[in-house]
């Protein structure tokens, strides 16, 4: 069975039911940033087989259902003047139940040996030096990704090369997550205290959008976070700039940004304070969002910093409503040049 | 203050009982009353319309706030309910619809039905019936009080920890969620057990079991799974009330305790469960099926043995909740094929129902119309159930909006569709008055089509990457159109649902009494009078196989055979005690979310005060004579 | 549904001779089904949390093999005096049930009293509900046992009164015999708790 094809199909019978309406495609039509049915990596594409398999399967029995359905409703419903022979229907047969117990069984049988192989394959944990390893912690709404090997952490962000099978050590510090990105693969969950392993790989780059599936709190629908999957020329461009020392503070501006950072951000963005423990922000200049969500520009940072709760309800970060125009000028300029 | 205020009021309960200083005269003229009959009624039909009642009252109640966050999900960025509130809202239609609306509903038509079913007159705790009642009530009551005291639970139906642990849901929410389902939580597992003795204690003569209606036997079923489901339930409840309010650490993962430990218990308890509540749906469904086929029901004993086999088997299956919880493939799997077992029983039955109308005489009243809509809605449910069963793709749906369309499919298509059905059906026997048909053909089909306008896009919605419990979404990533059909969906399931309303309505108002088998019925209930008299049967009647009543009008017969001669009826007495126990549950659990030592004490004490009260009420019932008795006399 | 008085004769089985002593009978039995798993869920939790002692003291270091031994035998010599007080019963020997279910309420007290004393010895060794998952775990499931083993107290205290004052007849026989098996329920459930809390917790 052609995934590919099958998907196709749906989609040129979607997309005709959109001109016939008249509508935008972006509202109906899945995007490739986040659709199951046609996945970027390889363990969507195991999910998606099974998928698949499990639907056929489903269809046809359906449709044998629907058939019996359809004729008894068509053939038995009460005529006036009609009396059937009653005594040709018997009220069990046992021919026929033995015929319904074992074909289902057979089915499942069927849909059971992929569904095992397919199970232990996606457990399997990748060897060798070619696999990179990310840990993954879940926060109250926020992701942080830290990279062992190349010893450096960052939020909301996830780099990866695209055609390395990337392994995944998930765990949390306050409450369950899960850790989903639809393009390309299966769900995990976080569990605080406890280390979850899943293995990914992007066949394709491109951006894929990452959600949190478990809820988890008021800006659960909030937590989202971003799968940046490319090559490896750029991904080892991109880890080279993430490990290099930040740049210098050269502006006055950038300085007096700098002082409202160490006075006040600090404290919870350099992990100070257990408790309260913010995302990384060394290299905040090189994000492509903000806070997950939103787009990364000059004013989406202010409006930010001035009422985050207002924007992800039940956030730890506080109110930054106390500095004037011009302090809040300082510490966006700040941040958005460490790269 | 308040404490002070209830301190008051609890010395003068105290008082009152101990002195037994009740002003007599105002008791004298209360006990007259309607209400004090209802209140204090031990009469199963009495209760089973009280729970029924109850569970339309918080359908519509579950229904709301489904609408509501239908609503938030019309436009992406919508801000209308977000944040906590969302959270609020989705906890309480979870919890409200399975604790508060079906399990209610379906008490309510077993308890009316079941006994009248077997030929009884009346359960055999009827104590247990009317405690179980006011245990349910007033759980469900508290749990409601959230919305008006502190902010309802907002941690999900599941309530999976560390996210229902004081830290993270701070407030008295969960508070609401632990101790109103656990004093509702004990009125369910009394009745499980109330309901098992009566089926295998209270059949009449002649009625063995083989012979059971299937709802009988569905109810019995039911029963089990009650017995067995509901402790765990119990302990995982009583255990997240020890963490939240007295400082354990079961679910602090800092201290040693383990959230997966939470959601083994609540699944163990959780999966069955699901077949408590759609066990007595297909047992409603096998005897709409054979009424109106006027034929008997296809595979009688094996339509028992599946029942019981997916019965069993729901006890296996729990951990396919938590496929991504991370506990290995060896696992997975064998959960997986369990699951995919009960494919097997659950097809015996479809097949059973499909050719128990083969060769009948089909005629479709409302009721009927619901058995046939509830046929494909539920096969769908039941086959996105085994695309669920295989991990790999699991991995996919789980807590997708995937998941959100299977089990609305499942308890919408199989549970609700039956109770509906069954309501239609049993109307009659339950308020001695009918339905009306044009009003009921309204309510079908803009419920059916508005239900497969809902949920039918959001098994779509799941496969696109919109996870559940949202309250909102991307643009621009082909959501929005979908989402949009599925609220038009759900507008379309509340204006049927309104007219449903209607028609209840008009149908308390109308003077005309039904007659006494509307349906041309088969089983025993058919074969009572209506409105069914207090005592259900003059003379108990003696039963010659399945479908009784049926094989009765076959020969020829007016009336089922008597199985004793006509006399004196013992029944029970009624009772106000249950009522006073489940307010002295219901004040003290408000004590403890409120975190007031005292009052929760204090209920506490007045549950036990109730107890003794019980334990040293020698009413051992009374003697009536019923009307046929008295004629007789009458005439001699 | 025959509510014909019943004559009562020694050596019948008064506790089913009526229709609602057979439902009382049948009923608390599917009871003590519920109760089983409810136990079983607790004794679940403990194995599943019982090495999380978060730097507090283990099983093995704090469990008291005497005294655990003790009280596993007055339990277990209760269980011996209510199926005495049962046989008394059948008999309707009033005075000698009466006794014989004094004597298994007492030594149910003095179960009791072990029992508090040996938690008040655990608190002192910083073993406490709150001290750590462990803690949590073992309080829960033993304190359960404990506060069953109080209500079994009470209840049996209360019925013996009753059948002091309104004799053995229908109404109190089938109370007697269903507290009887209560107690004897609980009794195995401290079966369990010996084995699985104290003997592997000693082991360690």
């Amino acid at each position: 069975m052609s995934r590919k094809g099958l998907w196709r199909i749906l989609a040129v019978l979607a997309l005709a039911m959109l001109v016939l309406a008249g509508c935008d495609s972006s509202k109906i039509l899945p995007s490739d940033a986040l659709n199951v049915l046609d996945p970027k990596g390889t363990a969507g594409e195991k999910s998606l087989d099974l998928i698949y398999f499990s639907i056929a399967i489903m269809l046809v029995v359906f449709a044998i259902v629907m058939a019996i359905f359809i004729y008894v409703l068509v053939k038995f419903r009460k005529r006036e003047g009609v009396t059937l022979d009653r005594s040709k229907y018997k009220d069990h047969n046992t021919v026929l139940e033995i015929i319904w117990t074992v074909l289902p069984i057979a089915a499942l049988v069927a849909l059971a040996i992929p569904t095992v192989k397919y199970t232990f394959d996606l457990a399997e944990v990748p060897k060798g030096d070619d696999v990179l390893v990310v840990e993954v912690v879940g926060h109250q709404y926020w992701w942080e990704f830290k990279y062992p090997k190349q010893g450096f952490k960052t939020a909301q962000e996830l780099h990866i090369p695209v055609g390395k099978k990337v392994h995944f050590k998930i765990t949390g510090t306050d409450v369950l997550h899960a850790f989903w990105v639809p393009a390309l693969g299966g769900k995990m969950d976080v569990i605080p205290g406890r280390v979850n392993e899943l293995t990914l790989d992007a066949k394709k780059a491109g951006l894929y959008h990452g959600k949190c599936a478990e809820l988890c709190g008021a800006s659960h629908a909030l937590m989202d976070f971003k799968v940046v999957a490319e090559e490896q020329a750029d991904f080892d461009k991109w880890i080279a700039k993430m490990s290099a020392p930040p740049a210098p503070v050269v502006t006055a501006k950038e300085k007096q940004g700098e002082e409202i950072f160490n006075s006040s951000c600090i404290k919870c963005h350099a992990g100070m304070d257990p408790k309260r423990e913010g995302p990384d922000l060394t290299k905040f200049g090189n994000r492509q969002s903000i806070a997950g969500i939103l787009k990364y520009d000059e004013k989406n940072l202010k409006a930010w910093l001035k009422d985050p709760k207002s924007i992800k309800p039940g956030t730890k970060m506080e109110k930054f409503d106390f500095l004037n125009d011009q302090e809040l000028d300082a510490l966006t300029q700040y941040l958005m040049n460490r790269k | 203050m308040g404490t002070l205020l209830i301190m008051i009021v609890f010395g003068l309960f105290f008082a009152a009982i101990f002195t037994g200083g009740y002003n007599n005269t105002l008791i004298q003229r209360a006990r007259k009353t309607t209400a004090w009959d209802w209140l204090t009624s031990v009469d199963h039909k009495k209760i089973g319309v009280m729970y029924f009642m109850a569970g339309i009252f918080y359908f519509v109640v579950g229904g709301l706030e489904a609408l509501f966050m239908r609503y938030q999900l019309l436009v992406p960025g919508n801000d209308a309910f977000v944040g906590r509130t969302f959270n609020e809202l989705l906890t309480m239609h979870g919890t409200t619809m399975i604790f508060f609306a079906a399990m209610p509903l379906i008490f309510g038509l077993i308890n009316v039905v079941m006994p009248l079913q077997i030929g009884a007159r009346d359960v055999a705790f009827p104590f247990l019936n009317s405690l179980g009642f006011w245990l349910f009530f007033f759980g469900a009551l508290l749990t409601n009080m959230g919305w008006i005291f502190g902010g309802a639970p907002d941690a999900g139906w599941t309530s999976y920890v560390q996210l229902a642990l004081n830290e993270y849901s701070p407030g008295p929410g969960v508070d609401y969620y632990v101790l109103g389902l656990q004093i509702a939580g004990a009125g369910t597992t009394m009745s499980g057990i109330n309901f098992l003795v009566t089926i295998l204690n209270m059949r009449t003569k002649g009625m063995s079991l083989l012979r059971m209606p299937m709802f009988t036997w569905t109810s019995l079923i039911t029963s089990v799974l009650i017995i067995f489901a509901m402790p765990p339930l119990t302990i995982a409840l009583l255990l997240l009330m020890m963490d939240r309010l007295f400082g354990a650490n079961f679910f602090d993962h800092v201290m040693g305790g383990s959230a997966v430990l939470w959601e083994h218990l609540f699944w163990i308890f959780g999966h069955p469960e699901v077949y408590i509540v759609v066990l007595p749906a297909f047992g409603i469904m096998s005897d709409i099926f054979s009424t109106f086929s006027k034929k008997k029901l296809f595979g009688y004993n094996s339509m028992v043995f599946a029942t019981s086999l997916i019965g069993f088997l729901g006890f296996m299956v729990w951990v396919h909740h938590m496929f991504t919880v991370g506990l290995g493939p060896v696992s997975n799997s064998i959960f997986a094929i369990a699951t995919m077992l009960i494919a097997i029983p659950t097809g015996i039955k479809v097949f059973n129902w499909l050719f128990t109308m083969w060769g009948g005489e089909l005629t479709f009243p409302v009721a009927m119309k619901w058995a046939i809509g509830f046929i494909p809605t539920f096969v769908i449910g039941g086959m996105t159930g085994i695309m669920l069963a295989a991990p790999p793709a699991d991995f996919q749906y789980q807590d997708s909006y995937f998941v959100v369309a299977h089990f609305h499919y499942v308890l919408i298509g199989g549970t609700v569709f039956a109770l509906l059905a069954g309501a239609y059906y049993w109307w009659p026997k339950m308020f001695g008055k009918m339905l009306s048909e044009r009003l009921g053909n309204w309510h079908f089909w803009l419920f059916f089509i508005g239900f497969h306008l809902t949920f039918f896009p959001q098994h779509f919605l799941g496969l696109f990457g919109m996870p559940r419990r949202v309250f909102t979404y991307e643009p621009n990533v082909g959501l929005e159109y979908i989402n949009q059909v599925s609220t038009f969906g759900a507008i379309l399931m509340g204006i049927g649902t309104i007219i449903f309303a209607w028609n209840m309505i008009q149908s308390f108002r109308s003077k005309k009494i039904a007659a006494a088998d509307p349906w041309d019925g088969r089983s025993l209930e058919w074969a009572t009078e209506t409105p069914v008299p207090f005592y259900n049967f003059a003379q108990l009647p003696e039963v010659r196989g399945v479908d009784a009543f049926w094989l009765e009008k076959q020969a020829g017969n007016k009336q089922m055979t008597p199985a004793e001669p006509l006399g004196k009826i013992h029944m029970p007495s009624g009772s106000h005690i249950p009522f006073l126990m489940s307010i002295a549950l219901f004040v003290g659990g408000w004590g403890l979310i409120a975190r007031s030592w005292q009052i929760g004490v204090m209920g506490l004490l007045a549950f036990g005060v109730t107890m003794f009260m019980r334990s040293f009420d020698r009413d051992h019932g009374f003697y009536v004579k019923p009307k046929e008795l008295l004629d007789k006399e009458a005439k001699s | 549904m025959a509510h014909h008085p019943v004559e009562i004769k020694p050596g019948m089985h008064l506790e089913t001779a009526t229709f609602e002593g057979k439902n009382k009978v049948m009923g608390f039995w599917m009871f003590l089904g519920a109760e089983t798993v409810l136990f079983a869920c607790l004794f679940g939790t403990y194995l599943a949390l019982r090495n999380q002692t978060v730097n507090g003291p283990s099983g093995a270091e704090l469990f008291d093999p005497v005294l655990v031994a003790v009280a596993t035998a007055i339990l277990l010599f209760s269980s011996l005096t209510s199926v005495f007080a049962m046989m008394a019963m059948n008999k309707l020997d009033k005075k000698g049930m009466l006794f014989w279910l004094g004597v298994t309420v007492l030594l149910g007290l003095s179960f009791l009293v072990l029992e508090i004393y040996e938690f008040v010895h655990y608190i002192h060794e910083g073993h406490t509900f709150m001290s750590s998952a462990f803690g949590s775990s073992f309080y829960a499931l033993v304190g359960t046992h404990g506060a069953h083993v109080t209500f079994g107290i009470i209840w049996i205290s209360t019925i013996m009164y009753q059948a002091w004052k309104w004799g053995i007849n229908t109404e109190t026989a089938p109370k007697l015999f269903v507290s009887s098996l209560y107690w004897h329920f609980i009794d195995v459930v401290w079966v369990f708790i010996f084995t699985l809390v104290y003997l592997l917790g000693m082991v360690g």
